[in-house]
């Protein structure tokens, strides 16, 4: 943990947005292991994007489209809520949400870890290519939508079209769900389940217990064309 | 894209400052559509018989007080029948630069059809006794200057800026769109089947201005709430009728309702507080509202309807 004096803050009521995100990628190396705090994002879209160093960055409210969008070994921590596509396409680090994040979260992520304590909306995790996703809240429609690898952990419900599509990305889910998308099901939780299950919840520091999880998976139906089921899926 | 943006005041200082607090909203939303801008404010309905028509010019050296004078002319002239000219002696215009507002005992006498005839290169943007439209083709933020938006005051009001995606940019493509008396809509998105439903609504017996989506969408909830169905009625069956992408913001004199489509791909972020209600396409416009950080702020859910009361 940096101390007090080592944080370096930057204020976006006085810097840009462009001031503040070239500062996170100009100062290379120097910044690995420091704490920059940023005041004020008032909404602002790509804040914290393309971040490549060890540092952690934590975000004081709101933020806009795309936060810590590509992210690469950083940790940005958002304390407030978060616009469409937070993460998205983050190759690895972590990504804390403490509020709520709107749709996309996590899209395209080829790894790192995405915690978002409150509700993540519709198509969280869509085309997920790696990494994890733990949704403290529910989630909403047609969420892990394509998705190719990674976990998506969804402690509370999820809306309509769960999994449609997936491909090897796998979803635990807590609480109910409104309908599985197409070729999703649900499948018996396995002890390897339950260990990266575990592992995922305690990390995004949350309390639930692995055994009210229950696990989604693809059906693998959609693998091959199926010329019998004139495009009845 | 385009950028809509809404506020309903809960308190007497809200109503008070509605157009101070909705213009950085507006004018933040230009991002997302440069290229016209528009807005409906509502207040308190007047008498039972007292309209208010909101009327645009396409000559910004509109000579209003000229106007007046001829159409009291007019309505005063035997081509009216004595008894609906008894009842509009006497009627009110306040101009600014190309809109004016003409207030009067208009409830037994169409002015939109006396207008069309009598000066027909003015066009009605909205009738009722509770709303005001405002609305031009430009940058945003120039057309809250032009209309002196932030002096406006009203209980709530609906505002949009366009970035035209299917349809011309005119002064009467821009949004709002009215039907009715007292009903507004503002739309974030595009409709595959607009002529579908016009050539339904048509059919009706309505009339169209422009060949705009979201003016089909607007008459067709006007046409239903005309045929006496509630708002909330008239949206469960736009959910089956309406076929795209839409987030609407919509204003009667008595409420704020907002839907989305059932893909909700188009944004919306609400703020409530006890003092206001506030819509906008992004958060970043509601950031500078007054004690937001405390606001319950959410994404409205696909096919849910949202109305707030005046």
């Amino acid at each position: 943990m940096a101390s007090v004096e080592e944080d370096i803050v930057m204020d976006l009521a006085r810097q840009s947005l462009r001031d503040v995100n070239r500062f996170l990628h100009k100062n290379g190396s120097s910044l690995s292991g420091k704490h920059v705090r940023i005041l004020n994002p008032a909404g602002n879209h790509s804040v914290a994007v393309g971040l490549n160093e060890t540092m952690t960055v934590q975000i004081d409210g709101h933020v806009g489209y795309y936060a810590a969008g590509m992210n690469r070994q950083s940790t940005v921590t958002i304390e407030g809520n978060a616009g469409c596509g937070v993460a998205e396409n983050m190759m690895s680090g972590t990504v804390h949400v403490r509020g709520n994040a709107s749709t996309c979260a996590g899209a395209s992520a080829h790894g790192g870890q995405l915690f978002i304590d409150g509700n993540a909306a519709s198509r969280c995790g869509i085309s997920l290519k790696g990494g994890n996703i733990v949704v403290g809240g529910d989630v909403g429609t047609l969420s892990g939508f394509m998705a190719q690898a990674g976990r998506i952990v969804i402690c509370g419900d999820a809306g309509p079209g769960l999994g449609d599509s997936l491909y090897e990305a796998v979803i635990y889910l807590r609480g109910e769900h409104r309908g599985l998308g197409a070729d999703a099901c649900e499948e018996p939780m396995s002890d390897e389940d339950y260990d990266l299950l575990q592992k995922l919840l305690v990390a995004a520091r949350t309390n639930y217990d692995p055994q009210q999880f229950k696990r989604i998976a693809s059906a693998r139906t959609l693998y091959h064309w199926n010329a019998d089921r004139d495009q009845e899926y | 894209m385009c950028g809509i943006v809404g506020l309903l005041g809960k308190t007497a200082e809200i109503r008070e400052s509605l157009g101070g607090r909705l213009t950085p909203m507006f004018t933040c939303m230009a991002a997302r559509g440069p290229d016209s801008g528009g807005l409906a404010v509502f207040n308190r309905p007047l008498d039972d018989s007292i309209r208010r028509y909101s009327v645009y010019s396409p000559d910004r050296n509109q000579d209003w007080d000229g106007l007046g004078q001829l159409l009291h002319n007019h309505l005063s002239s035997d081509s009216l029948s004595t008894d609906k000219a008894s009842k509009i002696s006497d009627f009110q215009i306040r101009a600014i630069e190309n809109h004016a507002t003409i207030i009067g005992n208009f409830d037994t006498l169409d002015l939109t059809e006396e207008i069309s005839r009598f000066c027909p290169a003015l066009r009605i943007l909205s009738v009722g006794r509770s709303i005001e439209v405002y609305k031009d083709v430009g940058e945003p933020a120039e057309i809250a200057r032009r209309f002196r938006f932030d002096s406006l005051s009203g209980t709530h009001c609906v505002g949009h800026t366009r970035m035209a995606t299917e349809s011309a940019v005119t002064p009467a493509h821009s949004h709002p769109f009215t039907g009715g008396e007292d009903f507004c809509l503002v739309h974030n998105g595009s409709l595959s089947n607009p002529y579908m439903l016009r050539r339904k609504l048509e059919r009706e017996g309505l009339r169209f201005e422009t060949d705009n989506d979201t003016e089909a969408a607007c008459r067709y909830i006007q046409w239903k709430l005309a045929i006496g169905a509630t708002l909330e009625e008239a949206l469960h069956e736009a959910f089956v009728e309406l076929d795209g992408f839409y987030t609407f913001l919509m204003a009667t004199h008595d409420q704020l309702t907002l839907v989305r489509d059932a893909f909700a791909c188009k944004p919306a972020v609400v703020a409530e507080t006890e003092d206001y209600v506030a819509v906008a396409s992004e958060f970043r416009a509601l950031a500078h509202l007054p004690n937001v950080s405390d606001a319950n702020i959410f994404e409205p859910e696909p096919e849910e309807i949202y109305s707030w009361p005046v």
